[in-house]
């Protein structure tokens, strides 16, 4: 296990009251595996991601819960030695391409910044090593692409150059929030295609974000579904994508527009909208929306089952 | 980059130009006033405004005035003041400007150095003890009128403490030209520079302060964490590199026009003769000669400190380069 997350709670003091973010997530990731998380906006997929990097860095923030990286407690970590693990073992890549690079810098001079926080290497080695990583990245002439700022690099160039930053120091974890979501489609492709082959290449793991179920098709060996801040179902890509359990899974898989076939007039929605995080229902967050609600529903269902696990009490009961 | 810093000068004189056409045309073009009686002053005789008359070109047309007076400024410098009877204009400002610049340039040293260090470090501990005592400081500094400022020093220093081990260093009131006399220059200056630089040291501590908060909200601050970089690193190398730019900006504008003659008050306080308190006089006696002469110099270093600003700007940063 490279990583072991269990019961993480994440809640932020607001003057409204106290918004729970997360509420007792627990996961694990294999070495070199790809864990997808899905969900809607506020169901706590970067929070989630972001708790496992340290960078909740709001002073209202609550974390409880432990997260395990090779044994290591990354809650209640100091920040030095947190800062250590970060950018080297485990790195980041963000959503948005265009604000996610300072913009007064060069490409290389940022991937060489990082390298040298955490290697002794010389400038002039650090750079030929950006170079080379922005030539494994897929990008062309990168000796002149490593001299171009932020802002002279298209958005998919940018997306490239920072997974290339990712990747500069060979971390075992990779964590993305929402890599391609800001991008073109065509060039999503591209990205994920890239992110695939980086990940046999170098067996990092990944954790990655996205609402887009074609992306976790794509990408992603299990898939954990989010919503409200709990995980509602989590197994193997296969096991999810053709025999969902949950309501709500079932629900998101059915809004995808299918591919062949006669078009249907309206697209599947689900009706209602997600609950706010300040007053969430008692018993299952997903009941006032649930089509296949019961009188059970009123308590919280626990997530049960190892391989296929599921947060409801209909899948509990078959 | 250099064809875009060739072009900002480019511009520079273009500016220049029309500043020089507007003030002139206020001064003299302005209906209904007979400029000649404007510059011989208060109960010329006819003789001084027939004199002046000729001198200025008034008898001729409009666009020969203008580059007479152009001439007077710029290429032979003999325009001479009417008022101070046949006082040399342009040698009068340019004794001036070497006391100006000495005053603005040491205060804006202080002022920068001091202005980053209590934005940086009230961003650092923002929100802590630090960060308020430091900003209520600068408030402070802010709200201290310089004229006021100024007497209060010149009172410890001059009188009240001067007798002391503390203020005994300190020469009369006046200035000495850094050519002849290095240590009185410097030690004459020493309290005007703290004197004028504390409003600024305030107003750029606040901004600076306002401005690295903002930046530390930025994604890419976030990229930078993530990075594993120290937050000292962060703090310098990322968000206080991307507040200099606004930084910059407001400086070109305040030093400009510091230099143009915005330094009044701190010279009328501590009896420098300089480029504002030389304006001050002229324009108590309508001395105009005077006046078109400072306002066309004040005018020219705004413009020039903007143009070094954009410059800077440009080295700053590198999506102003292309644009």
């Amino acid at each position: 296990m490279i990583l072991q997350v269990r019961d993480l709670k994440v809640s932020f003091r607001t003057e409204q009251g106290l918004v729970q973010a997360i509420d007792g997530v627990t996961f694990d990731v294999r070495e070199g595996e790809v864990l997808g998380i899905a969900g809607e906006s506020g169901s706590g997929k970067t929070v989630t991601l972001l708790a496992v990097m340290g960078l909740i860095t709001d002073p209202n923030a609550i974390i409880t819960g432990s997260i395990q990286y090779r044994g290591r407690e990354l809650v209640g970590m100091p920040a030095r030695e947190m800062r250590d693990l970060r950018g080297r073992e485990i790195a980041m890549i963000f959503q948005d391409p265009m604000t996610a690079l300072t913009p007064v810098y060069t490409i290389g001079w940022q991937i060489v910044e990082q390298i040298r926080a955490h290697q002794t290497i010389s400038r002039r080695a650090a750079w030929d090593k950006a170079v080379a990583l922005l030539a494994e990245v897929n990008i062309p002439k990168p000796e002149e692409a490593a001299h171009r700022y932020p802002h002279q690099l298209s958005g998919g160039m940018r997306q490239r150059a920072v997974i290339a930053m990712a990747l500069s120091c060979n971390p075992a974890l990779l964590v993305a929030d929402e890599p391609t979501t800001a991008l073109d489609v065509t060039v999503q492709a591209q990205i994920l295609d890239l992110l695939r082959k980086l990940q046999k290449t170098h067996g990092s793991a990944i954790v990655f974000i996205t609402h887009d179920l074609g992306v976790m098709a794509e990408l992603a060996d299990r898939i954990m579904v989010m919503y409200a801040g709990r995980i509602v179902e989590r197994s193997t890509r296969a096991a999810i994508l053709a025999g969902p359990r949950h309501p709500y899974t079932r629900a998101l898989l059915d809004s995808i527009p299918p591919l062949d076939g006669p078009r249907p007039h309206r697209l599947r929605t689900i009706s209602g909208a997600p609950p706010s995080l300040l007053h969430l229902p008692a018993g299952c967050s997903f009941g006032p929306r649930c089509p296949q609600r019961v009188e059970a529903c009123g308590a919280k269902p626990a997530l049960t089952g190892t391989d296929h696990a599921t947060a409801c009490f209909l899948a509990a009961t078959p | 980059m250099i064809y875009a810093v060739l072009q900002r000068l480019g511009q520079m004189v273009f500016v220049m130009v029309g500043i020089s056409l507007l003030v002139f045309l206020i001064f003299f073009g302005t209906p209904g006033v007979d400029p000649a009686a404007r510059i011989a002053g208060r109960n010329a005789s006819p003789e001084v405004l027939e004199a002046v008359r000729i001198s200025f070109g008034f008898d001729q047309p409009f666009y020969i005035q203008y580059l007479t007076m152009m001439k007077k400024i710029f290429i032979t410098g003999d325009l001479t003041s009417f008022v101070n009877r046949g006082w040399e204009v342009v040698p009068a400002v340019l004794d001036t400007i070497p006391v100006t610049l000495s005053l603005v340039l040491g205060a804006a040293v202080l002022w920068i150095i001091f202005s980053l260090i209590i934005g940086v470090l009230a961003a650092a501990y923002r929100d802590t003890w630090i960060d308020k005592i430091l900003m209520i400081l600068g408030l402070i500094g802010i709200s201290m009128p310089v004229y006021w400022l100024g007497e209060v020093m010149n009172l410890v220093t001059q009188s009240r403490y001067h007798d002391t081990w503390l203020f005994s260093w300190v020469p009369p009131l006046g200035y000495k030209p850094l050519s002849e006399d290095p240590k009185g220059w410097f030690l004459t200056l020493v309290i005007p520079w703290f004197t004028l630089s504390i409003l600024y040291i305030g107003l750029y501590g606040r901004v600076l302060r306002a401005s690295i908060t903002e930046a530390l909200q930025e994604d890419y601050i976030r990229t930078a964490r993530a990075k594993g970089l120290s937050e000292t690193r962060i703090l310098l190398r990322h968000a206080l590199r991307t507040s200099l730019i606004s930084f910059v900006t407001l400086f070109g504008l305040d030093f400009g026009a510091l230099v143009g003659g915005s330094a009044l008050l701190t010279e009328v306080v501590f009896g420098l003769q300089g480029v504002g308190k030389l304006t001050f006089d002229a324009l108590q006696n309508l001395d105009l000669p005077i006046i078109m002469t400072t306002v066309l110099y004040a005018s020219f270093f705004v413009v020039v400190a903007n143009a070094i600003v954009d410059v800077v700007y440009i080295l700053l940063d590198p999506r102003v380069r292309t644009a």
